[in-house]
């Protein structure tokens, strides 16, 4: 068997008395797909945020690519790096033009020439179906737009996952479609991606696994056929009844 | 007062000359900015009548009946303002004591700083970070050089003569160029998770603040040498210049720190999340986006930074105003202090608006670039 991309081993979290995170084990092979939902206050944003070291947890270990992730660790530049990132609330750098916000890291981080990584950064942009706006800013642009500049800004670090985290909750519905059918296309490409989301069409589409949460636990994960037919906890059900009007 | 557009229909008629003729415009927009009620015509009238006081008590006095040239007071005849006092003195105040034969040393600093400004200020010059440097570096160590001399056959010029104008812009410029890096390096600080950084930035910004600058001066002129090596006297002008850089640092740094607090903490996280150490992300992303929230804040501090320049009269400088002062106590030119504070006034007034009138095209030029 393949070594797990990214593995999290009896992770736990607390924030003060609060238990966030309960005994978290998941491993992600490259190349999978995970969706993970439940419902809020479950600990799923925790735990994605994790795996990049936003947050610290205080049991387990959580791996990338078997390098062990701590909040402290002066590896854990070299880590974030490799591990891509999209934010509910997208997160552009609103002093940068669209294209910056791409060639930042890349040319402050990886030493690539500007040259070299506005090329790449236009490539990214156009398969991100935004090409033509590179030189604007992200005040100009609509909600769905930033996000899929967002998107494309992770992938410019050429990311070895991809961690979505409610990429389209903050979104007005009319652009949740351009920016699920972005991810749809990089999940087609191979990317290895965790995605937080609520969307069940995208998570039937392209999701290997769901991972299901509920206070601050694992509950089940299955494939998506098996977890929408059959889910094997009354949690599941009901969560699903509610997603699924 | 009234707008048109609060005005009731029927009132804001437009004028009944074409609206694109220059005098149907203008007719137009007396009757709706000034004449649009009998209420709005009094109070135009009101101010007019002030501005107009104003200008009739101070034009004839500085203008009309002026004395323009004369060697002492005494050949002010006229009811007007003597400016032969400043005229007499002018190179004094541009340069202090500093020997009228090395001047062109002092015209050489002010044509380096003019050429830093132009090339920091016009948005047209490309290498900003060039000029940043230039400002920082080149600026302050060349104006030393050329001003204190002592080699390549230059004779050293002591720093005790160096005065007036041109004290006033070393004592300004060093100050509001390093203000405010110092400024957000305290703000960082003040904010660190490292508790001894953070209770030394706190500390120092609170005394900063707390006491008078006045003090500072005189503590550091009385207390230092207590601390030097006997017989060694702290130089008053490399006191001055570091106190004032570090006095209004403490400033800039609350400032600063607020335009950081108003920083979302999305912002910090995708930086993270990019792979940005503290350094990279401060320098990049936090930075160039809350110094560009407190521009006016920033702006204002170095307003009356360059107002504080003159408090250094009591370590015994001879800055633009103290050097005016000892001017009017000349015996020829007893009785000119309404001419010598009419020119401090005006000098430091110019630079001060000059200030601001560059902030705010900072801030436009800001504005365009978000268009937020």
């Amino acid at each position: 068997m393949e070594n797990p991309l990214i593995r999290l081993a009896g992770v736990n979290k607390w924030y003060s008395q609060f238990h966030v995170l309960r005994d978290i084990d998941l491993e992600v092979k490259p190349g999978e797909r995970i969706v993970v939902c439940g419902p809020s206050g479950s600990g799923k944003s925790t735990m994605i945020r994790c795996i990049n070291g936003l947050e610290a947890y205080e049991q387990g270990l959580i791996t990338v690519a078997g390098e062990p992730v701590a909040q402290d660790d002066d590896r854990i530049e070299a880590i974030r790096q490799r591990v891509g990132m999209v934010f509910q609330n997208f997160n552009l750098f609103p002093h940068l033009s669209i294209l910056d916000n791409l060639t930042l890291g890349p040319i402050k981080l990886k030493r690539v020439p500007r040259v070299a990584a506005e090329a790449r950064a236009m490539e990214l942009l156009e398969r991100v179906h935004i090409g033509h706006q590179a030189r604007k800013f992200p005040n100009q642009l609509s909600g769905g737009q930033q996000q899929r500049v967002a998107i494309a800004r992770a992938l410019a670090m050429e990311p070895q996952v991809m961690l979505f985290d409610e990429p389209t909750s903050a979104l007005d519905p009319e652009m949740v479609k351009e920016v699920l059918d972005v991810m749809i296309e990089l999940a087609g490409t191979g990317m290895t991606m965790i995605c937080v989301t609520h969307e069940m069409g995208f998570a039937r589409a392209v999701a290997d696994r769901v991972v299901f949460m509920a206070d601050g636990a694992i509950a089940e994960i299955g494939t998506p056929d098996s977890f929408f037919e059959a889910p094997r906890t009354e949690r599941a059900r009901q969560f699903i009844q509610q997603v699924i009007h | 007062m009234t707008d048109a557009a609060t005005l009731p229909a029927g009132r804001a008629r437009p004028s009944s000359a074409s609206p694109n003729a220059p005098l149907g415009r203008i007719v137009s927009w007396l009757r709706r900015r000034i004449f649009a009620s009998w209420r709005d015509a009094a109070l135009s009238f009101a101010v007019a009548a002030v501005l107009g006081g104003i200008a009739w008590a101070i034009v004839p006095w500085a203008l009309f009946d002026a004395t323009w040239s004369g060697a002492s007071r005494a050949d002010c005849t006229g009811t007007g303002a003597c400016w032969a006092f400043v005229t007499a003195k002018a190179s004094q105040f541009v340069y202090g004591f500093y020997p009228p034969a090395e001047r062109w040393r002092a015209n050489i600093a002010f044509a380096l700083l003019v050429v830093g400004l132009i090339w920091l200020m016009v948005p047209r010059l490309p290498g900003k970070r060039h000029a940043a440097l230039f400002m920082m570096v080149v600026l302050p160590v060349a104006t030393f050089l050329l001003l204190h001399g002592g080699f390549g056959g230059l004779a050293v010029v002591p720093s005790d003569q160096w005065g007036g104008l041109l004290l006033t812009m070393i004592l300004a410029v060093s100050g509001i160029t390093f203000s405010l890096p110092f400024g957000v390096l305290f703000a960082l600080g003040r904010r660190s998770r490292m508790p001894l950084i953070r209770w030394f930035c706190i500390g120092f910004i609170e005394f900063c603040r707390g006491v008078p600058f006045l003090t500072v001066l005189f503590m550091a002129i009385v207390m230092l040498p207590f601390f030097l090596p006997s017989g060694t006297k702290p130089d008053p002008l490399a006191l001055a210049v570091v106190g004032i850089i570090f006095y209004e640092a403490a400033y800039m740094a609350e400032v600063v720190r607020g335009g950081l607090q108003a920083l979302p903490k999305g912002q910090y996280e995708a930086a993270m999340a990019i792979g940005f150490g503290y350094w990279r992300t401060m320098l990049h992303i936090i930075l160039p986006q809350a110094v560009r929230k407190v521009v006016p804040g920033v702006v204002n501090t170095t307003i009356s930074l360059l107002k504080n320049t003159t408090l250094v009269m009591v370590v015994g400088l001879f800055d633009l105003l103290n050097i005016v002062s000892a001017g009017v106590s000349d015996p020829l030119w007893a009785g000119s202090q309404a001419e010598g504070y009419f020119i401090v006034g005006l000098v430091f007034w110019l630079m001060s608006f000059g200030l601001s009138c560059y902030s705010r095209a900072i801030e436009a030029g800001f504005a365009r670039a978000e268009r937020s």
